[in-house]
């Protein structure tokens, strides 16, 4: 008999599945929900206390293929944030997992996606950055590189959007950067990511194999594989697990996150402080001009007010809020009367 | 027909040294942002506490500072307060409209006036002038600089309130409303009132028919806007969640919510809210917001007007589609495009009904007043929720912004109606769900909100094609299944949806349709038309989709006027596309020049479509 792994709360990976897939083979997309399925499944999270959203777009429709036992909505494009903004008002207890793509975040969907980074909603917040739109047959994005040339569109005129330098100047205080090519990688971002209490930015680079996957083009597997420069070993520990591997000392950096996990970075070539903003600029500035894929937590705050800390709501979410508490006494609307009269 | 013309019909025999008495129309014409909006409030509250039927209109620009502004106040002895189009008493406090503001006076009208405007502007002989020592009064009461205007307009309040008979402990009382008990700011202002009205009793001599008796007829009334009425219905009705971006005449509506929530919504053990009020960056985004909150179960609700409503069209349909709960008030202007911000219409009706493109239908409530406008304020969560789908509330400017008369609100006559949503207790019981499916033969399908812990709860809202179970589907069968599913819900609606006010007169032959703010216009022309041997019926609707009784009512009748306030007759058009048997009785009388409906502009062109 094969033995399944079941995870604290008891569930075996399939619990965190969702539809199989009608993205394309080999799509980007596909294994960043793999390793969407497998970071829940890691951080033992209860699938009914995680909404999943996304815009339109190929990457939008994943989320119907993870987390089949999660809410989500599949909303309107580039408007997810918003959707996001109010859910997460409505259900403060509810984890909010969001996913969009390139043209759906830094296209049509920018202006929103900058005001969520303003109010800090806190959620997880994928970028599936392939630099095209899949969905409508690969035309060029905001986050098309410059002098870039697609077959049947040509050359691409204009510079491209660094959706990681946007949320960096509207302050998000999660940003990193992986390559759906290094799973590893993504599995234990995306899990730092959910432990974070704030907006986590992940943008990943996730090919799209039919439209964009030329050798030369920045959002390819071969030009990624090539070019990836990681800034450090990610492993997210949670907070109920003991580190199991040992370190040499000052090899690793500890951070602790909100939810008491602990994030180890340990180094690879070079000394990256991830809580150093200028660093964090410099870092994001030095990988376009070199045209390096460097990966990895770009920057990390974790002593912003989110959007929930601004609102000063009760405890029970107001989804769940009873007649009782909703709806004020007769006394006091005799009373607002008495004043109008 | 010249103003003057005109000015005269309305004035009917006015015999000199008869008094007037309760029974006039006052123009205040300032400058913006000159601060005259509090004096205009003391003296609508004034009479209004004298126990006068009165209405305050302002006919504000879109303009911040120095444009000109006109508030007018009616006093009707007959409790009538729509618009009119004659004006008896003008307070003149702009010189740079005196003279088109004299000519607008009915003959034998009256004038007040600073007194260093030259007496060469002061043309009219017909006229009765009374000057004010506007600046003299101001110097006297030397107020700081910052007050001055607000001061040199509580001289107007002055010298009016002793030449109409205004009761100055009203003043006194209004101010003290107004400044909400600063006994400050009331004593300052009411200083320069009473030296005002002083002066004016040793100076002035009254010689103008007009003047105010204290009467009865407001007792147990209140006087409030319909964007405050609008935002305490939606507090009482429990508003989990508030999104909006600034835009008039809308904004008024979010912010009395943000005036009224945290005193009657925060919780007494923790001081914590039970709401949350989000400034969207753009209306886009504030339904987006919504749409979410009351996707996961709030009470949500945004509030905007035209311009606001074109960004929101997508949204609209989304919540249509994916059947998510959403209030969105509609507090009317004049369009298309950003046309007069601060003008009255009713022209997104045909718009608002089928926001969305595809075959997208919008529930829509239409209040006619302010009570309505708190009632419609909470039932608008029951329909929601009931029927799983975003709710329009249609107001306009006239109703949101200008002060009413009004019933006192009624507290909610029943619990709240959440709808069909189904617990993981239910969910348990049942061994099945599936989102999208029409259990009860309603149309309604039953929801379950994220958080339920069950493990057949979730499912993915979406705006594309779905099957029951809210998986993409592009099976044509599916497809039909499920838009014939939304009709029979919408179809069904009309049965809770507010049903209409109607006053049949036996044997009239003429029915008049109409909506919203043009009620009070209506009721008034009705009085005429019968003294002019017109009978009419009356049918005020409240909501669309229609119920029966709009066909019957029309069927009824041989000739049916929809009287509305947009150039297209637009709730024409919706009714003859809906009884097409009878599109033919269907006749439209409509005008949309930015200011309320007047009952004499309905009976002219009634009578004149009557060939009468
Ligand atoms: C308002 C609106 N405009 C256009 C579209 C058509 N559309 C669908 S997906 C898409 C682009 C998606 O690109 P991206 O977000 O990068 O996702 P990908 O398919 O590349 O994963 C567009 C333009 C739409 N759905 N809605
Ligand atoms: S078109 Fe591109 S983005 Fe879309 S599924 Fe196929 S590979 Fe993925
Ligand atoms: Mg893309």
């Amino acid at each position: 008999m094969a033995t399944t792994t079941l995870n604290l709360i008891g569930l075996d990976k399939a619990g965190y599945k969702g539809k199989s897939s009608t993205l394309c083979q080999g799509c980007g997309h596909n294994s960043i929900s793999s390793q969407i399925i497998a970071a829940c499944f890691d951080l033992s999270l209860d699938p009914s206390k995680i909404i999943k959203l996304s815009g339109i777009g190929c990457s939008s429709k994943s989320p119907a293929y993870f987390l089949g036992r999660s809410h989500g909505f599949n909303s309107l494009h580039g408007r997810m944030p918003s959707v996001a903004t109010g859910a997460v008002i409505a259900n403060h207890k509810l984890k909010a997992l969001g996913v969009s793509g390139d043209g759906d975040t830094a296209s049509i969907g920018i202006g929103q996606f900058i005001h969520m980074l303003r109010r800090n909603v806190p959620m997880v917040y994928i970028i599936e950055n392939n630099g095209v739109y899949g969905l409508t047959k690969g035309q060029f994005s905001a986050t098309a590189d410059k002098g870039q040339v697609l077959k049947k569109i040509g050359r691409n005129p204009f510079m491209p959007v660094d959706v990681c330098l946007e949320a960096f100047v509207a302050n998000c205080g999660f940003i990193a950067r992986s390559f759906a090519g290094d799973p590893r990688q993504v599995r234990e971002l995306i899990k730092a990511a959910l432990t974070f209490d704030g907006t986590a930015i992940l943008d990943i680079i996730s090919p799209c194999v039919t439209f964009n996957n030329r050798d030369e083009s920045t959002k390819s597997y071969v030009w990624g594989k090539g070019h990836e420069e990681p800034l450090h070993d990610v492993t997210l520990v949670p907070k109920r697990e003991e580190i199991e591997v040992d370190y040499e000392p000052g090899e690793v950096t500890e951070v602790e996150m909100h939810d008491g996990s602990r994030l180890m970075l340990k180094k690879l070539d070079r000394d990256y402080d991830p809580t150093d903003r200028m660093a964090a600029l410099a870092l994001l500035h030095q990988a376009h001009v070199d045209q390096l894929l460097v990966t990895g937590l770009i920057y990390l705050n974790r002593d912003q007010e989110t959007l929930l800390d601004v609102q000063g709501m009760v405890d029970t979410p107001l989804g769940a809020l009873d007649e009782k508490a909703l709806r004020p006494s007769p006394e006091s609307l005799k009373e607002i009367m008495a004043s109008m009269s | 027909m010249s103003t003057h013309e005109v000015a005269a019909l309305e004035a009917g025999s006015q015999l000199a040294g008869e008094e007037i008495v309760n029974d006039f129309s006052m123009v205040v014409a300032t400058v913006n942002g000159s601060g005259s909006q509090t004096s205009n409030m003391a003296i609508i509250r004034a009479l209004f506490r004298m126990g006068l039927p009165i209405s305050g209109k302002n006919l504000f620009p879109s303009n911040i500072q120095g444009l000109p502004t006109w508030f007018t106040i009616r006093v009707s002895a007959d409790g009538f307060v729509a618009r009119r189009d004659a004006t008896e008493i003008l307070v003149a406090m702009n010189k740079a409209t005196l003279v088109e503001d004299l000519q607008s006076l009915v003959p034998n009208g009256v004038c007040f006036h600073p007194d260093d405007f030259e007496p060469g502007l002061l043309a009219r002989p017909d006229i009765t002038y009374y000057p004010m020592p506007v600046q003299q009064l101001v110097r006297e009461a030397a107020p700081p600089k910052e007050m001055r205007d607000y001061i040199a307009n509580m001289v107007y309040v002055g010298v009016v309130a002793n030449i109409l008979r205004i009761d100055l402990g009203e003043i006194r009382h209004a101010l003290e409303t107004h400044f909400q008990g600063k006994a400050k700011a009331v004593a300052m202002n009411m200083d320069v009132v009473e030296s005002a009205a002083a002066w004016a009793e040793t100076n002035l001599t009254k010689r103008d028919p007009y003047c105010v008796r204290r009467d009865q007829q407001t007792e147990g009334l209140i006087l409030v806007d319909g964007n405050t009425a609008a935002a305490l219905g939606a507090v009482y009705g429990g508003v989990g969640f508030a999104a909006w971006y600034p835009i008039t005449p809308a904004s008024s509506l979010a912010e009395a919510l943000g005036d009224y929530l945290p005193s009657l919504r925060t919780d007494p053990e923790t001081g914590k809210a039970t709401y949350s009020i989000i400034q969207a960056e753009d209306e886009l985004a504030a339904i987006g917001m919504a749409i979410g909150a009351g996707w996961v179960g709030a009470r949500a609700m945004t509030s905007t007007s035209g311009p606001g409503i074109s960004l929101m069209a997508e949204f609209s349909g989304l919540a249509f589609f994916a059947e998510v709960p959403v209030v969105i008030w509609d507090i009317q202007r004049m369009g298309p495009s950003t046309g007069l911000p601060t003008r009255t219409s009713q022209g997104d009706i045909m718009f608002v009904r089928f926001l969305g493109h595809g075959d997208t239908r919008q529930v829509m409530l239409l209040p006619g007043s302010p009570a309505e406008c708190f009632e419609f304020g909470w039932r608008a969560f029951d329909l929601a929720e009931r029927l799983q789908t975003p709710v329009f509330v249609m107001s306009d400017l006239d109703l949101g912004m200008n002060l009413w008369m009004s019933e006192p609100f009624v507290f909610p006559d029943k619990p709240m109606d959440r709808g069909k949503v189904l617990t993981a207790d239910d969910l348990e019981r049942l061994g099945s769900f599936a989102r999208y499916r029409d259990i009860d033969g309603d149309g309604i399908p039953y929801r379950t909100l994220p958080g339920n812990e069950h493990p057949l709860s979730p499912y993915l809202a979406r705006g594309t094609g779905h099957s029951e179970e809210a998986v993409y589907s592009e099976r044509p069968d599916d497809w039909e299944a499920n838009m014939e599913r939304l009709l029979r819900k919408h179809t069904n609606s009309r049965t809770i949806l507010p049903r209409p006010v109607i006053d049949l007169s036996a044997g009239a032959e003429i029915g008049l349709i109409g909506f919203g703010t043009t009620d009070p216009a209506i009721m008034e022309a009705r009085q005429r038309l019968l003294g002019k041997g017109v009978d009419t019926s009356y049918l005020r609707l409240r909501a669309v989709p229609f119920v029966e009784d709009v066909g019957e009512f029309i069927e009824e009748h041989d000739r049916v006027y929809v009287i509305e306030m947009n150039s297209d007759g637009q709730m024409r058009q919706l009714l003859q596309l809906e009884y097409p048997e009878l599109a033919a009785r269907v006749r439209s009388l409509r005008r949309n020049n930015g200011l309320p409906l007047t009952a004499r502009w309905i009976t002219d062109n009634l009578l004149a479509a009557e060939e009468i």
